[in-house]
């Protein structure tokens, strides 16, 4: 599988234009702020933040006596539950689901989970019409591109690219802007379709060990339209997402919507315990590389993950980015430590792409240790030899020289002369040096500090 | 009090004037300070690449430079490489000498808050409008300043020791936390993304009306720094130990 560039992906959202980049930093900076703001009215915030940590680890560590828990109780409430190993057996179970009920159209609400195995193109290819019923996602789905945000899957669309894009397919005034009425008009094409549709897809949020109950968080309340229009509801769960107790869930609502974007509560918590009369409910529970993360030391923390994107609004190389750079289903500093877990050459990159500063880690509700992990592949990347080969020789480099104080001190000199000796047409040129297309060398002295104090403090030297 | 004075590599060949100053304000309280001459680098530039083969080199550099020192704190004024050492530089077997050595190095800021617990340079006078860029490893790293996405009390130890400067007028800009893109290697590896970010963080100061931007961290600065001469604005840098030891500027 070819590498993902996500530099060169970056630069190009970056240099489209300067809307889109200036746009969707500030939105996302916004939902950062609302975030801060929620987060501060709530006195024991770093408490629930603790508590969601350690009902996560607690867990994950006993996750196959929890898991059975809820299978059982799923079950007692007349949910069929089915276990998928993969991506592959994920989709394979669903479309034989829907092929023994006869289902031609469905309709889904968001499921990162079903994102990650590409369920969408595999029932298509089978004849199933799909339908995303999220605005945001269903916007993504027209324009043919995977969603670049957790929470806000058009997030790095403008308001003119979805009145243009929405003038293409649905027949709306390319003129009108007006958010408004784009949702107006995306509203009756779509809810008829809604009527129509065989069966229902949603994700879930999180799993009840001790009443067998999942719960989906919507802020449009699509998810219940599509469990409920319908006769047939197929839900698709994570293995990480089981939570022991009903009374642990309180923690989680309080900080997932908080800390996505800034509000109490998604406008909707549908818990779904057993199927309605006449109606059936499926779940599929599903690992796809979940258990072998698990069982790796310094990664393993990614699962306590409750995808609320917070990391993702706070990262200043994110927000520059887009979510599309990363060419993968998650993005963002929690995509780049769970990319790799799913194709370790494909995206070997992605560990690259962070200044390192640690918001993400900090802003985590669940603290996750995002930005030491991040560190952690970047040993795994360059031990694999995923890293370029002038790369790792550039940095070989570094270690000689820096390991060696005299030849540090000659090094010293040369970089010196280099940059004061060299027109500004060379040390400036694009080709040759990354720093200087948008920068100006430093001035370099012509003493270092250390020449300065031999010949200042000479009776001091030890 | 003794101490060892840790001058990182971009220090020592491009801000020689911060080193020099840093001294100079320690020598001032009465330390006595020791300046090991072969010293080259914290080993962060590898590090953070994940190249623990070429860290392991620099480490060992480093360690023999300062673990058989006898002084009471290693002092570095830069966050991000007190940092490095403080909380990363794990590249070589940790000995007694090489913890100890690491858990007695400091950053110059929070050598004066906290171990010194010197506020007070009302002597200075500093009549300019200034920013503080406290770095993100200073902040999220050492806590040099409360951190923007906890709620806990709010403090800035930077400020602290500035505040007390005579005719100094402190501004805060629109996102004082927000990384300015340099970020090491980042900074050329990723460089469009970096650019943009430092491009952003120059704005902030100018749309501010800042004149000095100031910082425990240099390695920002010149990145900063570099993006603002680009941008032909007026924004001049400096190290909090010039301000505080008034020079050399």
């Amino acid at each position: 599988m070819k590498k993902v560039n996500v530099e060169k992906n970056a630069a190009e959202f970056i240099y489209q234009d300067d809307i889109h980049v200036t746009e969707h930093d500030k939105n996302l900076w916004n939902a950062r702020q609302k975030r801060d703001t929620a987060a501060a009215q709530i006195p024991e915030w770093e408490e629930l933040r603790n508590l969601a940590s350690a009902i996560k680890e607690h867990t994950l560590t006993h996750l196959d006596q929890y898991l059975e828990q809820f299978v059982t109780n799923a079950e007692k409430r007349g949910i069929k539950v089915h276990f998928a190993n993969d991506a592959a057996e994920h989709n394979a179970i669903a479309y034989e689901i829907l092929s023994s009920h006869r289902v031609k159209n469905i309709i889904k609400s968001k499921s990162m989970l079903q994102e990650e195995c590409g369920m969408t193109p595999f029932l298509e290819e089978k004849g199933i019409g799909v339908l995303e019923t999220d605005l945001g996602e269903r916007i993504q789905q027209l324009s043919e591109q995977i969603p670049s945000h957790i929470v806000m899957p058009a997030i790095h669309q403008t308001k003119e690219d979805i009145a243009k894009l929405f003038a293409e397919k649905i027949g709306t005034d390319p003129n009108n802007t007006d958010p408004a009425s784009l949702n107006t008009a995306m509203r009756n094409n779509a809810r008829p379709k809604f009527l129509l549709a065989d069966a229902g897809m949603t994700g879930g949020n999180f799993a009840i060990a001790e009443t067998g109950t999942f719960v989906v968080c919507t802020n449009e309340g699509n998810a219940d339209l599509t469990a409920s229009l319908p006769p047939l509801h197929i839900a698709s769960i994570g293995i990480e997402k089981i939570l022991p107790k009903a009374e642990d869930l309180g923690v989680f609502i309080r900080i997932l919507s908080r800390s996505a974007l800034g509000t109490p509560a998604t406008q909707y918590t549908s818990h779904f315990t057993g199927p309605r009369e006449g109606a059936e409910m499926h779940i599929i529970l599903t690992d796809n590389g979940r258990s072998k993360r698990l069982a790796m030391d310094e990664f393993w923390k990614s699962l306590k993950c409750i995808r609320c994107g917070a990391c993702m609004n706070t990262c200043p190389v994110y927000r520059r980015s887009s979510g599309l750079a990363y060419g993968a289903t998650y993005s963002g500093p929690i995509g780049i430590i769970i990319d790799p877990t799913f194709d370790a050459k494909k995206y070997s990159e992605l560990p690259f792409h962070s200044s390192l500063c640690g918001s993400c880690s900090e802003v985590c509700p669940v603290h996750i240790n995002i930005a030491e992990q991040i560190m952690d592949w970047r040993k795994v990347m360059m031990k694999n030899k995923e890293v370029d080969f002038s790369r790792r020789m550039a940095f070989k480099a570094v270690g000689v020289m820096l390991g060696h104080p005299k030849l540090f001190r000659a090094v010293e000199k040369v970089a010196y002369n280099a940059i004061n000796i060299l027109p500004e047409a060379i040390t400036e040129n694009k080709t040759l040096d990354p720093w200087a297309a948008h920068r100006k060398l430093p001035d370099v002295k012509k003493e270092t500090f250390r020449e300065w104090y031999i010949k200042n403090r000479k009776n001091n030297e030890q | 009090m003794k101490v060892a004075l840790f001058v990182p590599c971009y220090i020592d060949l491009i801000y020689p004037e911060v080193a020099i100053a840093t001294l100079e304000l320690l020598e001032k309280y009465n330390i006595e300070v020791i300046v090991p001459l072969n010293q080259t680098c914290c080993g962060q530039p590898t590090a953070n690449e994940g190249d623990q083969e070429n860290s392991a080199k620099i480490e060992k550099a480093f360690a023999e430079n300062f673990q058989d020192l006898d002084v009471d704190y290693i002092v570095g004024p830069a966050g991000s490489c007190v940092k490095q050492i403080r909380q990363h530089f794990d590249a070589i077997p940790q000995t007694e000498k090489v913890t100890a050595m690491r858990a007695k190095t400091i950053e110059l800021v929070q050598f004066f808050t906290d171990v010194l617990k010197i506020t007070d340079f009302s002597n200075i006078s500093f009549p300019h409008t200034i920013a503080i860029h406290n770095s993100c490893s200073s902040i999220r790293g050492l806590h040099i300043t409360s951190r923007s996405e906890w709620m806990e009390p709010r403090y800035n130890k930077t400020e602290e020791l500035l505040n007390s400067i005579k005719d100094i007028t402190i501004k805060h800009i629109d996102r004082p936390d927000e990384c300015c893109g340099f970020g090491g290697t980042f900074c050329v590896t990723d460089e469009a993304v970096s650019a943009k970010m430092g491009q952003d963080k120059v704005s902030d100061y100018v749309r501010n009306g800042i004149e000095y931007v100031v910082s425990p961290d240099m390695s920002c600065l010149m990145h900063q720094k570099g993006v603002s001469d680009k941008e032909k604005t007026n924004l001049k840098f400096l190290h909090v130990a010039q301000i505080l030891n008034n020079g050399p500027f």
